[in-house]
């Protein structure tokens, strides 16, 4: 059993427009140990995948009824769309789920030092003394590399430079020692040095604490840096999944060949960048058919009429296109 | 293919390398000689006065007709050298020489009334076009108020025919100029910042992270669209970016910046192949490599940038710098030629040199 099981996930925005598909029939599972890269440009739904595996989206989501998330624990299994009560959701949100952010800044009070916090956090979850928590607490600190952690942790977030308070988010999010941790762009605001440092300890957090991650990025080279599997997203849709050597090396969905031709990339300064043609349309205008087909090289008037199924291209590794599961011969 | 007004020749994509120092006759566009751009900060009634060192004596030649990539890590500096370079901040010390075969201006000693002149030959394009563009004015207006405000076009018929030739260029038709900004994408947007930075004609362009804020299979149609526009108007980039892949498809020299100073520039191959500076080597190795299989090869830096209000003594680099010896902490590099066109400031190039085989 995985630790993590999401099947047909369909979540939909209540607007002045209308309902709005944000994710549509998302399924994917997750391991204990296993880091599972979710990629995708802006307005593809991958955030709003990661919030739903903690229930944090917003009054107007409205989840289709047959959508599933399951997280299996050790000793029992949550059926997190069920949980209603902000004490059953405690359960998971910052207990077995926690998150870390892109700004770092958003997730720290201003006004309370990161001890406080982190204190606050560990006396909610778990069944301990304000003294043990904070010895866990400094410990925590000076795991994800804090120098000083006794004097950082009274400290404001304000007082810690950005590479710091990333560490800082990181060991408040782990002190709890939740199974699964879902980690939204955590290095996309940092200069490339100091993203090296936090992917670096992000791998040795991942052996010593062996939980489930969902590293939510654009970047491909992160995701090729730190991942075990990939799943790609656009418009709402998982175009395509797979490990990731298979789905970098051989991309079966014409949006993640696109993805990867329109890359810089350093040891091909000759080939010109591909950009793929048109614009995202705007989740208002859902294409019909298969979503990408106003932008794919390869679209034919099937695309537009019905949506492809998931086909097989090995072991573990599924796109849904009519065209590669024809060129390719689908296993 | 337009010529550009005044009929200047085109420029060689890539000037010949000695057309920088030692022959007089082909000048850069626009030359910085020791710029320094300090800020004073701090000076209340309890802290004392502190000078924050953004841009410190800084010599950078941008030929005509590059396209000229600044990297460096935030706090670097970049962006204040791009906005000195357009007259748009104060500045400490220094010179800079800004010439298009036309005019010739001292920047830093302009009167005002040849700053407007210049204002209309330099431009900045922004870094994000959610933000850059005023919601309560067409796409048509937004494009336009360049002109009206310089005073370039006389009559609303000879802006309307300006705003239409340059939003051609750029991909934007009539309908999106009737539109406001709201309606369109992050791409399109930066479209429609892009000819609005370029309606005045101008020869020199700073396009400050004017891709990093876009998603991948947008950047790369932008990227491919700035070439474009650079070939068939002649234009001179400054592109500052964080993005060190970016670059290497897309500039042709690179200068890179660590706190305030410039460590290293050469044309891009060169840099890219041949990395002298430490800091370069760090920050190549740093970028995240596409290939599954090479984890962990990166050179790590430990630490992080220092606050420029407290620089270190010496190299500002050696803090960080796994080859730091004890010259590198008392004495400041200066740039040094070690090829034509690449120059490196750091004391200890040659002989780290020695160690790489490339």
């Amino acid at each position: 059993m995985s630790l993590l099981d999401v099947q047909h996930l369909t979540l939909q925005f209540r607007t002045d427009e209308g309902l709005v598909t944000a994710v549509e029939d998302v399924s994917f599972e997750l391991d204990a140990g296993e880091v599972l890269g979710l990629v995708g440009e802006s307005g593809s739904g991958k955030s709003v995948t990661a919030k739903a595996l903690m229930k944090l989206n917003p009054e107007n989501a409205v989840y289709a009824p047959d959508s599933r998330i399951e997280l299996n624990l050790q000793q029992r299994t949550i059926d997190v769309l069920s949980l209603k009560s902000g004490k059953d959701l405690q359960l998971i949100r910052g207990g077995a789920v926690s998150m870390i952010f892109q700004e770092p800044m958003a997730s720290f009070a201003p006004a309370i030092t990161i001890g406080d916090q982190m204190v606050e956090q560990l006396i909610l979850h778990k069944q301990i003394s304000k003294r043990e928590a904070r010895t866990i607490s400094i410990e925590m600190l000076d795991r994800v590399g804090i120098s000083d952690a006794a004097k950082r942790f009274d400290q404001y977030a304000f007082e810690l430079s950005g590479g710091m308070r990333q560490r800082a988010m990181i060991a408040m999010a782990l002190s709890t020692r939740p199974s699964l941790l879902i980690a939204d762009e955590p290095t996309t605001a940092l200069d490339v040095t100091i993203q090296a440092q936090v992917i670096d300890l992000m791998k040795d957090l991942i052996r010593e604490f062996g939980m489930g991650i969902i590293f939510i990025t654009h970047d491909l080279g992160v995701i090729a840096q730190t991942a075990d599997k990939v799943a790609v997203m656009y418009l709402g849709k998982l175009v395509e999944q797979g490990p990731v050597r298979e789905v970098i090396r051989h991309p079966a969905h014409p949006y993640t060949r696109g993805l990867l031709n329109a890359l810089p990339k350093l040891d091909d300064l000759d080939t010109p960048l591909q950009p793929i043609p048109g614009d995202i349309p705007s989740p208002l205008e859902r294409p019909s058919g298969c979503v990408f087909h106003t932008r794919c090289p390869l679209a034919e008037s099937r695309c537009r009429e019905s949506v492809p199924e998931y086909e097989s291209f090995g072991t573990g590794h599924k796109a849904a296109c009519f065209v590669t599961a024809e060129q390719r011969g689908a296993v | 293919m337009s010529t550009s007004p005044g009929g200047v020749a085109p420029a060689p994509r890539t000037p010949p390398a000695s057309a920088r120092r030692e022959s007089g006759h082909d000048t850069p566009l626009i030359r910085a000689d020791k710029l320094s751009v300090h800020f004073p900060i701090g000076g209340g009634l309890f802290t004392r006065k502190q000078m924050l060192r953004a841009v410190d004596e800084v010599s950078l030649s941008i030929p005509k007709g590059s396209f000229f990539g600044l990297v460096g890590e935030s706090g670097s500096g970049k962006t204040t050298l791009g906005r000195a370079m357009l007259r748009a901040t104060p500045i400490t010390g220094g010179s800079i020489a800004y010439s298009d075969g036309e005019v010739h201006y001292d920047l830093v000693e302009l009167p005002k009334s040849q700053l407007i002149e210049y204002r209309k030959r330099a431009q900045l394009i922004f870094q994000d076009p959610y933000a850059a563009l005023s919601p309560r004015m067409t796409v048509r207006d937004i494009i336009a108020e360049p002109l009206e405000v310089m005073g370039i076009t006389a009559t609303r018929e000879a802006t309307d025919e300006r705003v239409r030739t340059i939003a051609a260029k750029c991909r934007l038709n009539l309908e999106h100029l009737r539109r406001f900004p709201h309606a369109f994408s992050g791409g399109q947007r930066q479209r429609i910042s892009i000819a609005r930075a370029l309606v005045s004609s101008p020869r020199f362009v700073v396009a400050d992270e004017s891709v990093a804020a876009l998603d991948v299979s947008i950047q790369a149609d932008i990227l491919n669209l700035l070439k474009a526009l650079q070939n068939e108007l002649q234009l001179t980039y400054l592109f500052i970016s964080h993005d060190l892949s970016v670059v290497a498809h897309i500039c042709d020299h690179v200068a890179v910046m660590y706190l305030g100073r410039l460590v290293e520039t050469a044309p891009t191959r060169e840099l890219f192949r041949a990395p002298r500076h430490p800091y370069t080597k760090a920050l190549l190795s740093a970028i995240p490599s596409l290939d599954p299989d090479q984890r962990g090869t990166a050179q790590k830096l430990e630490g992080e940038i220092p606050s420029p209000t407290n620089p270190p003594s010496g190299c500002k680099f050696h803090t960080r710098c796994p080859y730091a010896i004890d010259v590198c902490r008392n004495t400041e590099p200066e740039l040094d030629h070690m090829g034509t066109e690449h120059e490196v400031a750091c004391h200890r190039w040659q002989e780290l040199a020695l160690h790489d085989y490339d």
